[in-house]
């Protein structure tokens, strides 16, 4: 009888859950519905449920070559970035996980605090220094502002991994004479390899989907995906069909590198205070 | 001690980094604040005392775009931590394919926010041919011209749409979290599922919600592409927020001084916010 109860309720449970997942996704399915129907299908007033799915829409956007240069935008200024800030990143966390002074938690603070700061309020200066530097509308420009902007949640993210590997450990395959540089390289970097996978991921996601500096900062030519598709936004451009094509092949990598990393994405946008 | 001493250093690049990153754009903006400075009349560039600031604070837009970023930050606020705790206790629950049902609900957090607004804009509030119309039409109701009738709603339920995921995902994490033994207990003395979330849950989502706020704050106060391709802040001003003024002085009016003003109310506002989330913040920090 309880047995019976528990899953009675179980499913009773499924049917609830499942019901609320899919209505919450349903914007996100019908995109990617949308992107097999023909354009006439796509903006029928009565929604085609049913339909004979077709890939012209890929065919036709894969077609234009602007689409594949916006993608590779968006794949160099997102990958670039992540090594850049790595660069700076990955000293900064393990000198702050491993050589703690009086300072490490106000500077831990500092840097968390420098990401309050709406980039908004930023963009004024940021746009003459680059006009004056001939970097707007180029990757370089775009890959260093995706690279300072995530910063901060690198350190972040990389410093509660370091924090978790065993100290001694650390001390235990510590070579005479090897400056900290050598430490790092030869054995932190091993050890905590898949915090520092996790923490790129979370950065090249949020990179990839950056729009205020891609919106503001470039134009045809360096311009990441996330700028492309806002290019639709005119009511000229109305090609359902194909605009959720593109959309689809925009969002796909990084519903894939998300659903991945999900496991760390509380950790890494939390600042290390939820995990 | 040498040791530390010896990997200080390794330290200096990233701080150099970041003061740069955030103190020379502030330096700037504050100059450009007290200068007559538009990219259009590069002649007319000289000292201007406080006029940007007479200008702006007379100008009833900043209000308005003040205003509409407070309900928009709140709003999305109180909406994904509210259904975002309502969800993770859903998914606490024991249901079949809950690790798919979840990748489902996490899904538009991963959508960039020019698609996500577009794909509402065209597929689901379009007035014509939108999902919601169809839905409206079906049960006999007059569909709804969303971004002309309700904009700054619309852009509400967007962005919401897009951070329930994160309040969700950093709620069930702490939920789940919570050791099974005491609910457990809870329940052998009969506390039923309000008393349980009342007395038991609640309480233990503190960290989670406080977290939660400060993440999503950031980057709400900085909303901007939704905006760009829905409503360009209209009707009016309805739907600016202090980025898209922002943007509108600098970019399209090319009034770099006003434009400055307005940016450092921005980042007052930001301020206030942060120096009370960051109290909050520091308390649960763990070095």
């Amino acid at each position: 009888m309880a047995a019976s109860n528990k899953i009675t309720r179980k499913l009773a449970m499924t049917a609830v859950a499942w019901l609320v997942a899919l209505v919450i996704a349903f914007p996100a399915l019908w995109l990617i519905l949308t992107s097999f129907k023909s354009e006439t299908e796509a903006i029928s007033r009565v929604p085609h449920l049913f339909f004979t799915p077709t890939l012209t829409n890929y065919a036709a956007v894969q077609q234009q070559a602007s689409y594949l240069h916006f993608a590779a935008n968006s794949v160099i200024v997102s990958v670039g970035s992540t090594l850049f800030a790595l660069l700076f990143a990955i000293p900064s966390a393990y000198t702050m996980a491993f050589a703690p002074t009086k300072s490490t938690r106000s500077t831990l603070l500092w840097m968390l605090s420098t990401k309050m700061m709406p980039p908004v309020g930023a963009l004024v200066p940021v746009y003459l220094i680059f006009r004056d530097l001939s970097l707007l509308d180029t990757r370089t420009g775009l890959l260093l502002v995706d690279a300072l902007a995530n910063l901060p949640i690198l350190i972040w993210m990389l410093y509660t991994f370091f924090k978790e590997v065993p100290r001694e450990v650390l001390e235990a395959g510590r070579m005479d004479g090897a400056g900290p540089l050598r430490e790092l390289w030869n054995l932190l970097l091993p050890l905590s390899l898949p915090g520092i996978v996790s923490t790129s991921l979370l950065a090249i996601i949020l990179a990839w989907n950056e729009a205020f500096w891609s919106l503001t900062l470039t134009a045809a030519k360096a311009a990441p995906l996330t700028a492309f598709i806002a290019s639709f936004s005119s009511p000229e451009g109305l090609f359902y069909a194909k605009l959720s094509a593109a959309s689809t092949m925009a969002i796909a990598p990084i519903l894939i590198l998300g659903w991945l990393s999900q496991k760390q994405l509380v950790r890494g946008l939390t600042f290390g205070a939820v995990k | 001690m040498s040791r530390q001493r010896a990997s200080r250093w390794l330290n200096t690049p990233a701080i150099v980094a970041l003061f740069l990153w955030s103190i020379i754009p502030l330096v700037m903006t504050v100059w450009f604040t007290f200068r007559r400075y538009n990219l259009m009349e590069p002649d007319r560039v000289g000292f201007d005392g406080l006029a940007n600031y007479r200008y702006l604070l007379s100008d009833p837009t900043l209000f308005q775009a003040v205003f509409n970023t407070v309900v928009l930050v709140g709003a999305v606020l109180a909406i994904t931590i509210g259904l975002g705790t309502l969800l993770a206790i859903l998914f606490d629950q024991e249901f079949f394919g809950r690790g798919i049902a979840r990748v489902l609900v996490l899904a538009p957090f991963f959508i960039m926010p020019t698609v996500s607004a577009l794909l509402w804009k065209n597929m689901m509030m379009h007035p014509d041919n939108g999902f919601l119309a169809f839905v409206f039409r079906s049960i006999g109701l007059k569909p709804i011209d969303w971004f002309a009738v309700a904009p700054l709603t619309s852009i509400i339920i967007i962005v919401s749409w897009q951070w329930l995921p994160f309040a969700f995902l950093t709620l069930l994490t702490a939920v789940q979290s919570l050791d099974s033994e005491r609910k457990e207990a809870a329940r052998m003395d009969g506390a039923g599922p309000i008393a349980m979330f009342r007395y038991i849950i609640w309480p233990h989502l503190g960290r989670a919600i406080a977290a939660t706020t400060m993440i999503e704050s950031i980057f709400l106060l900085g909303i901007f592409a939704e905006i760009y391709v829905t409503t360009s802040g209209g009707p009016g001003f309805a739907s600016t927020n202090l980025s898209f003024l922002i943007y509108r002085y600098a970019l399209m009016e090319y009034d770099i001084g006003g434009a400055s003003v307005a940016a450092l109310v921005a980042v007052v506002l930001a301020n206030l916010l942060a120096l009370f989330l960051m109290r909050s913040f520091a308390r649960n920090l763990d070095t």
